[in-house]
């Protein structure tokens, strides 16, 4: 078997695990290329049965409009459940405090809204698309992840997992991160697009749009980014390599308007995936600790 | 393109993750952000260079300390190959890990470091790649340059290994001395040592044979899940969705579904909405049968002729991997691939002394303790012998009342 056949069945194998094994699974749908990767890895793995799981997204309010504008067309084309869950109910709740200054960003406000809805939909297990290529924590990240009563992920005490059997029991209260696509890399991803002709958001793609240079990083000028008389407003070619939020995301100057383009940019590229994520930024530690407390 | 998936095991500090930082720096896998977060964290070598490890230690407590606690998964490709590397940790207290790491492995390199030769963590580490039969391994004699490059020091050490493994049931073993923190012998042969005329470790990487000894064993298809829309248009479709693990299924086969027994003919084998002729070893399909029989998630369906054997007592070799002992008056829980099922201990058979290897009686299992049990299970279970057929002779033990994986099994026999 070629590679990405490999990589399609270990995918679809896990998925149909999480099918087995759980009672009330949800599918984490950020409206990025690896979330949209795992609904066409869901198709093949349940068609033409419907999804044993919802799709659910936790929307920060800070979305690029392409994305959101994507995730609608998506499902409607589907016919799956979509749950969201907003950052902004859990602000309004008071659950949460809105970050001041230039730099604020919802990303770290999205753990406690992704815990409510876990909460209360009941949900046993959720479905990521997070790879461990990504970043040096994830690295560590066994395929089914166990979450105690609190969301929090405990690097120290993962379960042993052998083979490719997954021990997905859990305690009430608990809940299972599973990544299907954990053994793939930001290449595999785009070259599984390409093959699959799988349809992305126009983000992805070189646009122009308004930039403003924050620490050595593009960032799309929007009304969710504090912008004052110090930050030069540019209009410029760009494209998105990964799809946070607004706050948080940065673009990279581009002219890959194919997805050939982007493979033999991505090729070329010196800088990693999550380079453009300011939220891995902020220490050395900052993803671990953000897992730690419940991020997927 | 295929890949390699591969594991390092050796002793703390003798460099494992400096190899892995170096095969991955020398290959151009490492981009400049993350070369600048190593120089932000400021870890340098005694000569000043850049610590590589630093690559793999992906959590606070390692870098902290400076071992490695848990299973790093990393990837890079080259012309060649692709290629995951699992850097497992080498303290006694992480051998769970290792286990983890080395599972799914093709090839495992043992790092000996070339001052210390075989010690205790090589002959633990090696009794586990022959438990888990990893089909190669590869010496990697590593510190070169601490013992001047010496060849003598290299042949003292392999001979030294090829001695332990005669006990042990490893086939295929390769050597090459390295430095991984100089790079010799990493990526290009090394000048300090010109006496040594295989290849490099990255050559040796991109042209060792990836083991097909799966697809030669009895095809076995565990299902997963039934597919069954029940719409008004695919009122009467029944899919059996799972993964083919070794050998492969043909439509027309007729099959046996484990362990009912129940026989039938293969009529349709799908992917997504294509229709296949055969379904290989490794693919994830769905299989349709041309009679309705009750088959459900746990059972196995193989080949007319092929059946394993079915039993509810069995022995296994059995690595522990909780910090707490087996109580062998308890209850536990087995899980092999989607059958769920209880068992007791019915006999520790031996289990082994780490030390020299050797069995004894002793029926204590404490953590990282290997050995050979008899189970007693409440439902049938169709396994096969785990050198058989490592997908269907692998199972895990679950303690009950906390949910842990506490045990990997290798099937040896089913009475």
């Amino acid at each position: 078997m070629d590679y990405l056949d490999q990589l399609e069945a270990e995918a679809i194998y896990i998925l149909r695990e999480v099918a087995g094994q759980f009672e009330k699974p949800a599918l984490l749908f950020s409206g990025g290329k690896d979330s949209i990767t795992l609904v066409h890895l869901a198709e093949k793995a349940f068609r033409p049965g419907k999804f044993p799981f919802p799709l659910v997204h936790i929307d920060t309010g800070h979305n690029f409009p392409e994305t959101i504008a994507f995730r609608d067309q998506l499902v409607a084309g589907l016919g799956e459940k979509l749950i969201v869950g907003y950052v902004q109910d859990s602000i309004d709740a008071g659950k949460v405090v809105e970050q001041k200054g230039k730099h604020a960003s919802r990303n770290a406000l999205q753990t406690v809204t992704l815990l409510d809805t876990i909460a209360e939909h009941g949900f046993d297990a959720c479905i990521g698309g997070a790879r461990r290529d990504e970043e040096k924590a994830r690295a560590k990240e066994r395929i089914f992840s166990v979450r105690d009563e609190f969301g929090q992920w405990d690097p120290k005490r993962q379960r042993p997992e052998l083979w490719n059997i997954y021990n997905g029991r859990i305690q009430k209260g608990e809940n299972v991160r599973v990544f299907p696509i954990s053994n793939w890399t930001e290449l595999d991803v785009w070259n599984y697009i390409r093959r699959e002709g799988i349809k992305l958001p126009s983000i992805y793609f070189s646009h122009e749009r308004d930039v403003i240079t924050r620490n050595g990083q593009l960032m799309a000028a929007s009304e969710f980014l504090n912008i004052d008389h110090e930050d030069v407003v540019e209009y410029r070619k760009v494209r998105f390599r990964t799809v946070g939020d607004m706050t948080c995301t940065a673009a990279v100057p581009s002219e890959a308007y194919h997805i050939d383009d982007i493979i033999d940019e991505i090729r070329l590229s010196n800088i990693s995936e999550r380079g453009a994520r300011m939220d891995d930024k902020v220490s050395e530690a900052a993803m671990e600790d953000r897992k730690k407390s419940g991020y997927f | 393109m295929d890949i390699l998936k591969f594991f390092t095991a050796g002793s703390v500090d003798d460099g494992k993750s400096t190899l892995i930082g170096r095969l991955l720096y020398d290959t151009n896998s490492v981009l400049d952000d993350q070369l600048e977060a190593i120089r932000r964290a400021n870890r340098k070598n005694n000569d000043g260079t850049l610590d590589l490890a630093i690559l793999t230690d992906g959590l606070k407590a390692e870098r902290e300390q400076g071992i490695t606690i848990d299973v790093a998964y990393k990837y890079f490709q080259t012309e060649e190959r692709k290629f995951i590397i699992a850097d497992t940790p080498g303290h006694i207290q992480y051998t769970r890990n290792m286990v983890t790491g080395a599972s799914n492995a093709d090839l495992a390199i043992i790092l000996i470091d070339a001052r210390k030769g075989v010690v205790e963590q090589t002959r633990r580490h090696s009794f586990i790649v022959s438990l888990l039969a990893i089909p190669n391994v590869l010496v990697c004699v590593n510190k070169m340059d601490m013992v001047d490059y010496d060849h003598s020091v290299f042949d003292k050490v392999k001979d030294d290994y090829e001695r332990l493994t005669e006990s042990l049931n490893i086939r295929q073993v390769d050597y090459i001395p390295v430095s991984a923190l100089k790079g010799d012998n990493i990526v290009n042969r090394s000048a300090n040592m010109p006496w040594f005329t295989g290849s490099p470790l990255l050559r040796f990487l991109e042209t060792i044979p990836i083991s097909q000894a799966v697809e030669t064993a009895k095809a076995r298809f565990p299902v997963q899940w039934v597919i069954r829309p029940q719409t008004d248009e695919l009122h009467d479709y029944r899919g059996y969705a799972g993964r083919v693990i070794g050998g492969s299924f043909r439509v027309g086969d007729p099959v046996v579904a484990m362990p009912s027994g129940f026989g039938s003919v293969i009529k349709r084998i799908e992917l997504a909405s294509d229709d296949l002729n055969v379904a290989e070893n490794g693919a994830s399909v769905v299989i349709h049968l041309t009679d309705d029989i009750d088959i459900s998630r746990g059972d196995i369906l193989v080949k007319q002729g092929e059946q394993p054997a079915v039993s509810r007592q069995f022995e296994a070799e059995i690595c522990w991997m909780d910090a707490k002992s087996l109580d062998p008056s308890q209850i536990y829980l087995l899980q092999h691939h989607g059958k769920t099922t209880k068992v007791k201990v019915q006999d520790v058979i031996y289990r082994i002394d780490m030390q020299t290897l050797e069995k004894s009686s002793g029926s204590e299992f404490g953590l990282n303790d290997i050995g050979k049990i008899q189970f007693k299970s409440a439902d049938p279970l169709a396994m096969d012998p785990y050198t058989a057929n490592k997908a269907n002779g692998g199972a895990i033990l679950i303690d009950s009342r906390n949910n842990l994986t506490v045990a990997a099994l290798m099937i040896t026999k089913l009475d």
